[in-house]
């Protein structure tokens, strides 16, 4: 702490002697930053994207990264515990977002307030619209759990699966299926395809009866199911031809696909849309809140958002981004019909049910896990 | 050499020699047998090995409180949460008390004090955005408790504004925050407010103070009207003076001018007071029971209510029987559903598998250790370095290796393929099931149990096994009988290192275990970092604790602990 006052202290002085008006302004902000994310290309988009461009203005600030965001809730807690918050802004799913408002771990924000307004003047919390999920959250990207499977494993005369049923067909599409050790979106995809129609899904799969349709109808399948546990093992078992299909993030399948190359098609039936974005740890310190909302603003606004998708294939979080979305940086492909928010991509699609997981994730989960376990 | 001043007999003073004679002199006297300065030797010697204690004391304990502070301590601390159960009676003390004494196997609802306990606490709870965190808690236990609190959290001002709204309409004073100030504030302490607001410092605003005799009047309102002052104070740093308190204020006052009699109040803001009182009677209100289930008919389930009484007490036991797949019902512990019942699963079988793993190693390490111990030294360190090699390979990707090496596209496979002894269709399946986790964790644990066994082999002299085969025993009778009975402390310790180890592994079997091979420490983990039910997570872990001190104990009757030997 007093290490860090003296740095600041010897930076504000620093600039001041430059003889920049730039330091009144910014003499109370923190000199350094932690952002917390996923590693991988996403947290390499969010560096080109976000940081970079950032840096470039603001270039007295150092900026690290830390790869933790698959616990963030986890550790978030315990750092409060320890009293002792070293992050400042953190990468979530919507999920975990709402999680960490609920225990009172991140900080609500007023979006309008907060954050920049489109270039046409639309409030921001218009902007972004439904997909502020809780007070705590800023929404960057919208991105897909959804199936990719081998083209050259495709039995000859079948058409390639376009169904998110053809999972369960064995049959005409023999193989290991990938799906993820948990109960989300597996419960609803299996409901979908034992004849429950989609608004109906989450009012049946409340009841015990429902539970055990979706175990039994899962359970045909079962045998021929490796399930995965983190986003980068379905993109692995396709390449080594482990596996015909598997669900993962469309990211992931993008990056196999365009640029791995590999003979993977995509099947976006049935896929569940889910939220990413980030939160800022409650009780921060003055300068490095001040620091983080001045990133903050910038990092979501509607150029910035656009400019993720160049590297990535997630959906910006930003109404406005929308049109702005262009070629990918290296691959120089059109990046729209990518999105899996693109109108041909989205033709039959479910939103996570923030809610309802909530609520029954304790429960449904033992169950999915003795049933696993079986 | 034995002049006068080394002679023994010759000495004075507490020699060894001295001390005997001494205390043959104090045999002969029938007293306390002496030391050679005359204290009693019982407690010379006491306090010559306490003074040698103590200084073996102070060397270790820079270590000793290192291990305490760093280790036990937050061991301590993190099996306490399989216990502990405060957060619900510190969220809700009203609730809980008066719940008390409600019985669950009646059938009816709690009483309307109950309800407007809750009332009270959930209103406060949610200012300080903590009834989020206790729904989380508690939907552990029952589905749908998140949900139930944070609606509750949102819709409580639809109660409470009922109440709000009547007296801003009554009279604007009542949306004010100086008017309440006076009327429930210490004068002193107004004046003090005052002065603060007016320096515009920063700091510690002076503490709100009640005014004295207004708990007496109006018991309620005063009791709230403290915490939202208080509250105001510390967390939004906001003075009372200005600020409208909250509706739940507004609801007690009126509970309390229902029943008080407020015409012999004399104090400030009498008047408002006295027309207010006036007034309440034609007042529209709603019972806190008929609130709160309009707000959520889960509140209207005695479910809801039994799951809050259940988990009133601030230590449970409820975590324990759900580690061991039991519940706490009205009716005491139960067991859960059988398609709910997977911790006895997973804890046979994380036994099962690290007794198998073990064996495996002292099958796989026993000849590795026994040629290591017999080549010359020159091979025997090369060996040792093929040994070795494993530690210096992050255990990440020594077991991926092994899913390149065990999948169905893997070396393996492909090998058996065109070799032609197995089918391209029929390819084994070795991985993600528990013989990819006893096959990665043997390679992985192998070391450990090689090395106590060769440090233990190479202390075995060889001329014994030659003797043996000189008195006429076969090979099989010189190794049976000789060799490796002197062998076995090596086998002991490299399978305690080992079979401790296997028990609380994780990683490997996430990677490679699939759903058949995974153990009881990926639920763990799960729970920390997941699930974040940490009570859960302790519970287990405590469980998993003491069963590895059982099975040392165990191991300690039956082979003996003595026996066991990392060397020499």
């Amino acid at each position: 702490m007093k290490f860090s006052k003296t740095l600041m202290a010897t930076t504000a002085l620093t600039v001041a002697a430059a003889g920049t008006v730039y330091a009144a302004a910014h003499a109370e902000m923190a000199d350094s930053m932690t952002l917390v994310s996923w590693g991988g290309a996403y947290q390499a988009s969010q560096q080109k994207a976000y940081v970079e461009p950032y840096l470039e203005n603001n270039s007295d600030v150092s900026i690290s990264w830390d790869e933790s965001s698959a616990e963030a809730v986890a550790k978030l807690r315990a750092m409060n515990e320890a009293g002792n918050v070293t992050w400042d802004l953190v990468d979530v799913v919507a999920a975990d977002a709402i999680r960490l408002c609920d225990e009172g771990l991140a900080m609500e924000i007023d979006h309008d307030e907060s954050l920049a307004a489109a270039p046409d003047g639309t409030e921001a919390s218009d902007d972004f619209g439904d997909l502020i999920v809780s007070d705590c959250f800023i929404p960057q990207i919208v991105y897909s759990t959804t199936f990719g499977y081998r083209t050259d494993m495709v039995p000859e005369g079948a058409e390639a699966p376009n169904d998110i049923c053809d999972v369960w067909d064995l049959e005409t599409y023999p193989g290991k299926r990938a799906l993820e050790k948990r109960p989300i979106n597996n419960m609803e995809w299996a409901l979908l395809c034992d004849g429950v129609a989609k608004e109906e899904v989450y009012d049946v799969l409340a009841t015990e009866e429902g539970q055990d349709q979706a175990l039994a109808k899962l359970g045909e399948i079962k045998d021929e199911v490796i399930w995965w546990s983190a986003g980068a093992d379905t993109p692995q078992l396709l390449a080594d031809g482990e596996i015909f299909m598997g669900s993962t993030y469309n990211g992931r399948l993008f990056s196999v696909i365009e640029e791995q190359d590999q003979p993977v098609g995509m099947m976006w039936d049935a896929q569940v849309f889910d939220l990413d974005g980030w939160i800022v740890p409650a009780d921060l310190p003055e300068d490095r809140l001040a620091r983080v909302m001045d990133f903050l603003s910038f990092a979501t606004d509607t150029q910035r958002l656009a400019d993720q998708a160049k590297y990535i294939s997630y959906g910006p979080a930003r109404e406005s981004s929308a049109p702005l979305v262009g070629q990918h940086a290296e691959l120089g492909i059109e990046m729209a019909p990518h999105m899996p928010t693109d109108p041909n991509n989205a033709q039959n699609t479910f939103l996570y049910n923030y809610e309802f997981w909530a609520d029954y994730r304790d429960d449904i989960d033992a169950k999915f896990q003795a049933w696993l376990a079986q | 050499m034995s002049d006068a001043s080394t002679d023994p007999d010759k000495i004075e003073g507490p020699t060894p020699d001295n001390a005997m004679r001494a205390a043959a002199a104090a045999d002969r006297d029938d007293g306390p047998m002496l030391a050679a300065d005359g204290t009693p030797l019982k407690r010379s010697l006491a306090r010559s090995l306490r003074v040698q204690k103590m200084r073996a004391l102070m060397l270790i304990a820079p270590l000793l409180i290192f291990v305490l502070v760093t280790f036990i301590a937050p061991i301590g601390d993190m099996l306490f949460r399989s216990v502990e159960n405060q957060i619900v009676s510190e969220t809700l003390p009203r609730t809980t008390r008066a719940l008390a004494d409600w019985d669950s196997t009646s059938g009816d609802l709690p009483e309307e004090r109950v309800y407007e306990g809750l009332f009270y606490d959930l209103f406060i709870a949610e200012a300080r955005k903590e009834h989020t965190r206790l729904g989380t808690r508690l939907n552990y236990e029952q589905t749908g408790m998140s949900s139930l609190f944070r609606r509750s959290g949102r819709s409580l001002d639809d109660v409470s504004d009922i109440y709000l709204d009547q007296f801003e309409d009554l009279d604007e004073a009542w949306d004010e925050g100086r008017p309440w100030a006076e009327l429930m504030g210490d004068p002193e302490w107004i004046a003090e407010q005052e002065a603060f607001d007016a320096a515009e410092d920063e700091g510690q605003m002076p503490r709100f103070q009640l005014r004295d005799g207004i708990e007496d009047v109006l018991p309620r309102a005063a009791s709230t009207y403290e915490t939202f002052a208080r509250f105001a104070q510390v967390e939004d740093e906001d003075s009372p003076l200005d600020e409208e308190p909250w509706g739940l204020v507004h609801t007690a006052l009126y509970y309390d001018l229902m029943e008080a009699d407020v015409a012999s109040y004399d104090g400030p803001q009498a008047d408002l007071l006295q027309a207010a009182d006036a007034a309440v009677g034609g007042f529209e209100s709603v019972t806190f029971k008929e609130g709160l289930l309009e707000i959520d008919e889960d509140w209207g389930s005695t479910e809801t209510w039994t799951t809050l009484q259940m988990y009133s007490p601030d230590y449970t036991s409820g975590y324990f029987l759900n580690a061991v797949d039991m519940q706490k019902t009205a009716d005491g512990p139960a067991l859960r559903d059988a398609d709910e019942r997977i911790y006895g699963l997973l804890f046979q079988r994380t036994l099962f598998m690290s007794l198998v793993i073990t064996f495996s190693c002292i099958m796989l390490g026993y000849p590795v250790a026994y040629l290591l111990s017999t080549l010359p030294a020159r091979s025997a360190n090369l060996l040792m370095i093929l040994v070795l090699l494993p530690f210096w390979t992050s255990l990440l990707v020594r077991t991926s290796a092994w899913k390149v090496m065990l999948q169905q596209q893997g070396v393996i496979n492909d090998v058996l393929v065109w070799l032609g002894l197995v089918g391209d269709g029929s390819r084994l399946v070795m991985i993600n099931n528990q013989f990819g986790t006893i096959v990665a964790m043997t390679h992985i644990l192998l070391p450990f149990m090689i090395l106590p066994m060769y440090s233990v082999m190479s202390t075995i002299p060889p001329s014994y096994v030659r003797a043996a085969k000189s008195l006429g025993a076969t090979n099989i009778t010189a190794f049976r009988r000789v060799y490796f009975p002197q062998s076995v402390p090596g086998i002991g310790a490299g399978s305690i290192l080992v079979f401790i180890l296997a028990i609380g592994y994780y990683i490997t079997p996430e990677i490679v275990g699939g759903t058949t091979g995974t153990f009881i420490s990926n639920r763990i983990a799960y729970h920390i970092s997941s699930s974040l039910n940490w009570g859960l997570a302790a519970a287990l872990g405590s469980i998993l604790l003491v069963v590895v001190l059982v099975l040392y104990w165990a191991y300690d009757r039956i082979v003996g602990i003595d026996n066991v030997k990392l060397g020499g």
